[in-house]
């Protein structure tokens, strides 16, 4: 009797307990969704801000303009002179041409701004490409300047008062007049991907910082891979377990965590100043991501190493192999792709990077493409650096530009390490 | 085949036995086949000292002395024991008493544990294998290793096989090196069950048939003596029956040691047994003399379950 009673109240008890257990789960996954949902919505905002942004800079506005190539501005003696022809009286003569109505002189200089610098480039690598187009007349489309530019794109508030906007009552009404004649039409903007920095925002283009971040991320995996893997065998493998690996241990722990500007202060100090590497390099920019990538790299190889189980090396070891044939035979084989996923990791640290590189020259506004290591460079995150601070309209959408480029390598570097990963799991 | 060499073998063996017995081992006396024999009435073993048969006839691995101290841990207790040519020897005991690392001691294994620290003297045919100038990776070619686990290696079958061979250029070309991989994978009872599949990876093949790929890839750099530590245990009573079989076989031609939790397994496949107590090799002898009239008590309460 006794007993059936007790029994009764302990069940009671775990009925009780159990709803609370329950609750208790219940508000836990409330709060996780929520976290979660949170984060993901963070995440939406931004993309969406960026693309809503960035996206219009990957067109450019073009205008339809009939060319002469006329003798008289291109062959001043003789010869055809690409170098000292005047194109840009080609451009001015075209203008002419479509608007007769504008005759006064600063009339006539506010309407030459409808069309970007780059025009005479522009046509001045099309007779370079064909010569036979001298003394013919073509209807060209020429890049407009960033005013018509954001103007077309919708991006200039037209019932501003004329000072207040950047764009004159007049260039306004000759837009127009273009627009009526459907002589402005939207194009991909090959030159944000061709051209290097520029003044002017309709010239600017990415490749330069591209170039440069390739280059600098380049030096940095051929410095500090083959280092941070020898390493990690090294603590890993060989190094007798004492009071100096793990002195080593802590500071490599530590070095992980110091802020990256720090390192381009010692870069500056030891790279630059000491060792005469040139400033604003690719090269000195990689030495100093090499430090920060450096930890991470080691750090990750490291985990890699001791994830390959024992018994594969006692395996070895059984069968007679050497320390260095264990390791070269079967433990890097293994190691490699969690390896590899560290290195990118880095990378794509490195390439996010941008305190370290003001320290060292990078920053500094350069229209030459670099072709190598040591020629003077930008690097992606500080050209966006640079145009974020730029007053014109046209270099904020460039600099949304910028970030949706650098946010694709990113992804895609991210992207190659989780598939990296997935590949280590499936090995045992 | 060269009997001048084995008599001289059972001379030394002798000879040991008389210094034993001079170095005040009060009860101890020499039996008629060349032991040394504690008389019954002790059931008791002190610390260090073994009842049975330590010696073996034609002895081929030596172990005198052996202690193993893992940092202050001290694993191993003055581990007297021999082990003849083609012998099966089988160490029993409770889990912990160092049965694996006795066996780790005979190829050098414990050389990569960086607190084991081995004292005495192990000899391989004569010859220290703790001397300055034997390299542990010639030794471990000559004194093999099959683990608990199965351990193939994530390569092909044939790549597991032809490792130790190619890492030890045991084959001219790759005709040689085809026959060596056949050669072993039949000895091992594998090769007919994988011969169409050798490009497969050793890890699709079943626990049994990778403990089996396992004593292929060590008989592949023909080894002298095979140490094998629990090998059947990760096994289901059919893959291990076959390693049974497979071990008759094979102690035709190797001395094997073998570490085993089964009495059964350790009746059916050893000549001799060693029982193990807390680093202690409490007692030796013919595995029949063992398991039916044990000298010891605690080889008796191990053997009829009562501890372990
Ligand atoms: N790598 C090691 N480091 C420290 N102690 C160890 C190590 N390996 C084994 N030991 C200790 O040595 C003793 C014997 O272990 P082991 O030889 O594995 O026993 P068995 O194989 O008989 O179960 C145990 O007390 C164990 O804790
Ligand atoms: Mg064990």
């Amino acid at each position: 009797m006794k007993g059936a009673e007790a029994r009764k109240e302990t069940r009671r008890k775990v009925e009780q307990s159990l709803g609370r257990r329950r609750r208790k789960e219940l508000s836990f996954r409330i709060l996780g969704v929520g976290a979660t949902a949170l984060g993901v919505t963070f995440l939406l905002v931004f993309f969406a801000s960026l693309i809503a942004q960035g996206a219009s800079a990957f067109m450019q506005t073009y205008v339809s303009l009939d060319v002469e190539f006329s003798r008289e501005h291109l062959v001043p003696d003789g010869e055809p002179d690409l170098q000292f022809g005047d194109f840009d009286a080609l451009v001015r003569g075209a203008l002419r041409a479509q608007f007769p109505d504008v005759t006064g002189r600063s009339e006539r200089r506010e309407l030459a701004r409808l069309v970007s610098v780059g025009a005479a480039y522009q046509l001045r690598d099309a007779l370079a490409d064909k010569p036979e187009l001298l003394g013919t007349r073509l209807a060209v489309f020429l890049p407009a300047s960033s005013e018509v530019d954001m103007l077309f794109k919708g991006k200039i508030d037209r019932s501003l008062p004329e000072e207040q906007r950047r764009i004159s009552d007049l260039q306004l009404e000759w837009t127009d007049r273009l627009v009526a004649e459907g002589r402005l039409e939207r194009r991909f903007n090959r030159a944000l991907f061709t051209n290097g920095d520029s003044r002017e925002p309709e010239l600017a283009g990415i490749r330069g910082a591209l170039m440069g971040s390739f280059y600098m991320l380049l030096a940095t995996i051929l410095i500090s891979f083959p280092i941070g893997t020898a390493a990690a065998v090294y603590l890993e493998e060989f190094a007798p377990r004492n009071r100096w690996s793990d002195l080593v241990e802590v500071n490599i722990n530590n070095l992980a965590a110091v802020p990256s500007i720090v390192f381009g202060l010692l870069g500056l100090a030891v790279f630059i100043n000491w060792a005469a590497i040139p400033r604003s390099s690719p090269l000195v920019g990689g030495l100093v991501l090499s430090l920060l990538t450096l930890p991470v790299i080691i750090i990750a190889s490291r985990a890699a190493i001791k994830a390959v189980p024992p018994s594969i090396r006692e395996a070895a070891l059984g069968l007679g192999a050497s320390k260095m044939q264990v390791v070269s035979h079967h433990v890097l084989p293994l190691a490699l792709p969690g390896m590899l996923t560290g290195a990118i990791i880095g990378m794509s640290r490195a390439l996010g990077e941008s305190a370290p590189l003001l320290m060292i020259g990078m920053v500094a506004f350069i229209v030459d493409i670099p072709a190598g290591f040591t020629d003077p460079a930008t690097a992606l995150p500080v050209q966006i650096y640079l145009w974020a601070d730029s007053p014109e309209r046209a270099f904020a959408e460039r600099t949304s530009a910028a970030i949706i480029v650098l946010l694709g390598f990113l992804l895609a570097m991210n992207l190659a390490a989780v598939i990296m990963r997935k590949r280590v799991e499936r090995q045992w | 085949m060269a009997s001048p060499e084995f008599n001289k073998l059972q001379a030394m063996d002798e000879s040991q036995n008389k210094l034993r017995q001079q170095g005040g081992e009060t009860s101890a006396r020499p039996t008629t086949n060349g032991a040394v024999r504690r008389p019954p009435a002790s059931r008791e073993a002190a610390p260090g000292t073994t009842v049975g048969q330590v010696r073996a006839r034609n002895a081929f691995l030596t172990a005198e002395d052996v202690n193993v101290h893992y940092g202050d841990i001290h694993a191993i207790k003055n581990v007297t024991l021999e082990i003849g040519r083609n012998e099966v020897i089988a160490l029993i005991g409770p889990s912990g008493c160092g049965k694996s690392t006795f066996l780790r001691c005979l190829n050098r294994m414990n050389d990569t544990i960086e607190s084991a620290r081995v004292t005495g003297r192990i000899m391989l045919d004569g010859q220290d294998i703790y001397s300055k100038d034997l390299d542990p990776v010639a030794l471990r070619a000559r004194v093999g290793m099959v683990f608990q686990k199965p351990n193939p290696f994530p390569k092909s079958i044939y790549d597991n096989v032809a490792y130790g061979p190619r890492i030890h250029g045991l084959a001219a070309d790759r005709s040689e090196l085809d026959h060596i991989v056949h050669k072993s994978l039949d000895r091992a009872g594998l090769l007919k069950e994988v011969k169409d599949r050798l490009d497969e990876p050793g890890t699709s093949l079943s626990g049994g048939q990778q403990q089996r790929l396992c004593i292929a890839r060590t008989i592949a750099v023909n080894p002298e003596v095979i140490l094998m530590d629990e090998p059947c245990s990760a096994l289901d009573p059919i893959a291990t029956a076959r390693i049974e079989d497979l071990m008759d076989e094979l102690s035709e031609n190797y001395a094997i040691v073998i570490v085993t939790h089964s009495m059964q397994q350790a009746a059916r496949v050893s000549q001799r047994v060693a029982y193990f107590h807390l680093g202690n090799l409490i007692e030796v002898d013919e595995t029949e003399k063992i398991f039916t009239n044990p000298r010891t008590k605690l080889t008796e309460d191990y053997i009829t379950g009562r501890i372990g």
